[in-house]
């Protein structure tokens, strides 16, 4: 794996590296060059399976993580790719070009947390909310109790009736009251 | 000499007026045209594995174009998991897949243990072991009536979901849970197995091989089946890695990948298996992978209850679970499910919370890329046939 990456350092400037297990490493890149490492990584280096692509917001840094997630079928071991982007306009290069399933996670991303991925084939069409009309769900700073009070809260109920009442009212008009047992303590 | 030709069908000309207009190999979609019907397939329909839906549009009985509609089913699981303490993720993680929750619970709690550098006792490993074969096998069973069933054989699917009852018996027994566990936490595993446990597994455990055999006569060699499984839905080699296609579906186009061999985990290391692959990629194919792997699965239940160390710590030391803060970092945990790569890439950022919590659903692609793919140019009542033999799930898509 180290050879490899050593190999993907003469193509793009590698951040950083961390070996989390032999079989599992993860790196940062520079997200302009993001889109070349993966053609790399996919075309030269046998990274052929894409797991998965996501984000992870860190709004107090005002950025946001996307991991893309490679694994090498001869190797078997998989490695994790973090490049960082602007939280404000957050907006990444598609990848769509590369897999074919690709466009399925940059659509979940536009939905959730709002990162666009331009000439993405469907990007804007909805995922999971259709009609949904708040910011992006997944993003750090959407109040989830601010929108269910607003939305779900207050409910108005059925209309509700004392049992007993109810019961007398309903079923039993011309029942006498039972008499009152009076007990020794009252 | 044919006799079609002397025949007064000689002269006859088909009427194709009612044919899509073809462009670039491809039929030119006007619903105004009265050559299509656009149909929903779900969300409540027999044949849809789940809650979800496909949109289908078709020309006659044959699909044209496929589009797949999930959501009915989401319930927000990666969102509340960012605002729950760690421990308090493990009655969210289960419900992820329904059929086979166990998946969800070791991946969770692995990713946990790996970022926070804790190691499991050694008997720990082996009931996490027990207890994930035990739910490919119930998983198995479950898929094995659908397929039966899409196919209109609807006696399997309850000969299979009646054996799954006892196989859920079983779970009862070890875990106090029947759908889902919650057996796997953090550092180990929270009950030892109860007395007799190995016997009445072992029971159930011919009792499916009895099973397995009356249905391999009347569904793996029955003549329908073949002829309605055989060719239907080809995936080849190359749209494997394409498409993010894993487990036996993969398995069955030729792709030599199992987790449990290629990156073992657990005690897989231990146990004697081989890697089971075929090479056409249709449904049967995929059909037949997966009853051979559920007799794999039986076989290593069998070989996980001999090894199993008799004494021994289930459960490591873990710090107070309601303040536990796991040092900052990532990790992506994944084990074999079946439906293939389940996993779970998980973010910490040094607080009492996950920052990130992702979970990778094996079928997240099957149901949609994939499907949206092959469900093209085959007609409405292989649809549901399909659609199982790519083992979907919609829980795991929408989270």
């Amino acid at each position: 794996m180290k050879e490899k990456i050593d190999r993907l350092r003469k193509m793009v400037n590698v951040l950083q590296v961390v070996e989390k297990h032999p079989d599992l490493y993860f790196i940062t890149l520079e997200g302009n060059q993001l889109v070349m490492a993966l053609g790399y990584l996919k075309n030269t280096l046998n990274f052929k399976h894409l797991a998965f692509m996501q984000a992870v917001d860190y709004l107090e840094d005002n950025k946001f993580m996307l991991t893309y997630m490679v694994y090498n079928y001869e190797l078997k071991a998989n490695l994790g790719v973090n490049v960082f982007i602007d939280r404000e306009e957050s907006s990444m290069f598609s990848i769509h070009r590369l897999w074919e399933h690709a466009w399925q996670y940059q659509r979940e991303l536009y939905e959730m947390f709002g990162i666009d991925f331009p000439g993405s084939p469907r990007v804007d069409e909805p995922f999971i909310m259709e009609s949904w009309e708040e910011m992006p769900p997944m993003r750090r700073d959407f109040d989830t109790l601010a929108y269910s009070q607003k939305t779900y809260f207050p409910r108005p109920g059925r209309e509700t009736n004392d049992p007993k009442e109810q019961m007398k009212k309903a079923k039993y008009p011309n029942y006498p009251d039972s008499p009152k047992i009076r007990r020794d303590d009252e | 000499m044919n006799k079609i030709s002397e025949s007064k069908y000689k002269d006859f000309v088909a009427d194709r007026s009612k044919y899509p207009e073809m462009e670039n190999g491809k039929p030119v979609i006007d619903l105004d045209s009265h050559k299509f019907t656009k149909i929903w397939q779900g969300p409540q329909h027999p044949g849809v594995t789940g809650n979800m839906s496909v949109e289908i549009i078709v020309n006659g009985d044959e699909i044209v174009d496929a589009k797949t509609h999930v959501g009915y089913l989401h319930r927000g699981f990666e969102k509340l998991m960012e605002r729950r303490r760690y421990i308090q993720c493990f009655p969210i993680v289960c419900r992820i897949c329904v059929p086979e929750p166990d998946t969800n619970e070791y991946c969770v709690s692995a990713a946990m243990e790996d970022l926070a550098g804790i190691v499991i006792p050694d008997k720990a490993a082996w009931l996490r072991t027990l207890n994930l074969e035990m739910s490919r096998v119930a998983g198995f069973l479950m898929w094995l009536g659908g397929q039966a069933g899409s196919l209109g054989m609807g006696a399997i699917g309850q000969w299979t979901v009646a054996m799954r009852d006892y196989w859920l018996d079983l779970f009862e027994e070890m875990t106090g849970g029947r759908i889902y566990h919650m057996y796997m936490i953090p550092g180990g595993v929270r009950k030892n197995l109860p007395l007799g446990f190995k016997e009445r597994v072992l029971q159930t455990v011919d009792r499916t091989y009895k099973l397995l055999d009356d249905i391999e006569r009347v569904f793996l060699n029955n003549a329908i089946a073949k002829s309605r499984l055989k060719g239907l839905g080809i995936i080849t080699p190359e749209m494997v890695s394409e498409y993010g296609i894993v487990g036996p579906t993969a398995r069955a186009s030729g792709i030599a990948d199992d987790i449990r061999i290629n990156q073992p985990y657990l005690k897989y290391a231990e146990l004697e298996m081989k890697m089971l692959t075929s090479n056409i990629g249709d449904a049967y194919d995929r059909t037949e992978l997966r009853f051979q792997e559920l007799l794999q699965s039986l076989d290593l239940v069998k070989q996980i209850l001999n090894k199993i160390p008799e004494n021994g710590e289930i459960q490591a030391k873990l710090p107070n679970v309601l303040h536990w803060k796991i040092p900052a970092g990532q990790t992506y945990i994944k084990a074999e499910s079946t439906r293939g790569e389940h996993g779970f890439y998980m973010v910490s950022d040094g607080s009492k919370y996950p920052r990130r919590v992702f979970a990778r659903g094996a079928s997240y692609t099957h149901a949609i890329s994939v499907l949206e793919k092959l469900a093209v140019n085959i007609t409405i009542s292989d649809l549901a046939a399909l659609m199982v033999s790519l083992h979907t799930c919609p829980p795991e898509i929408e989270r």
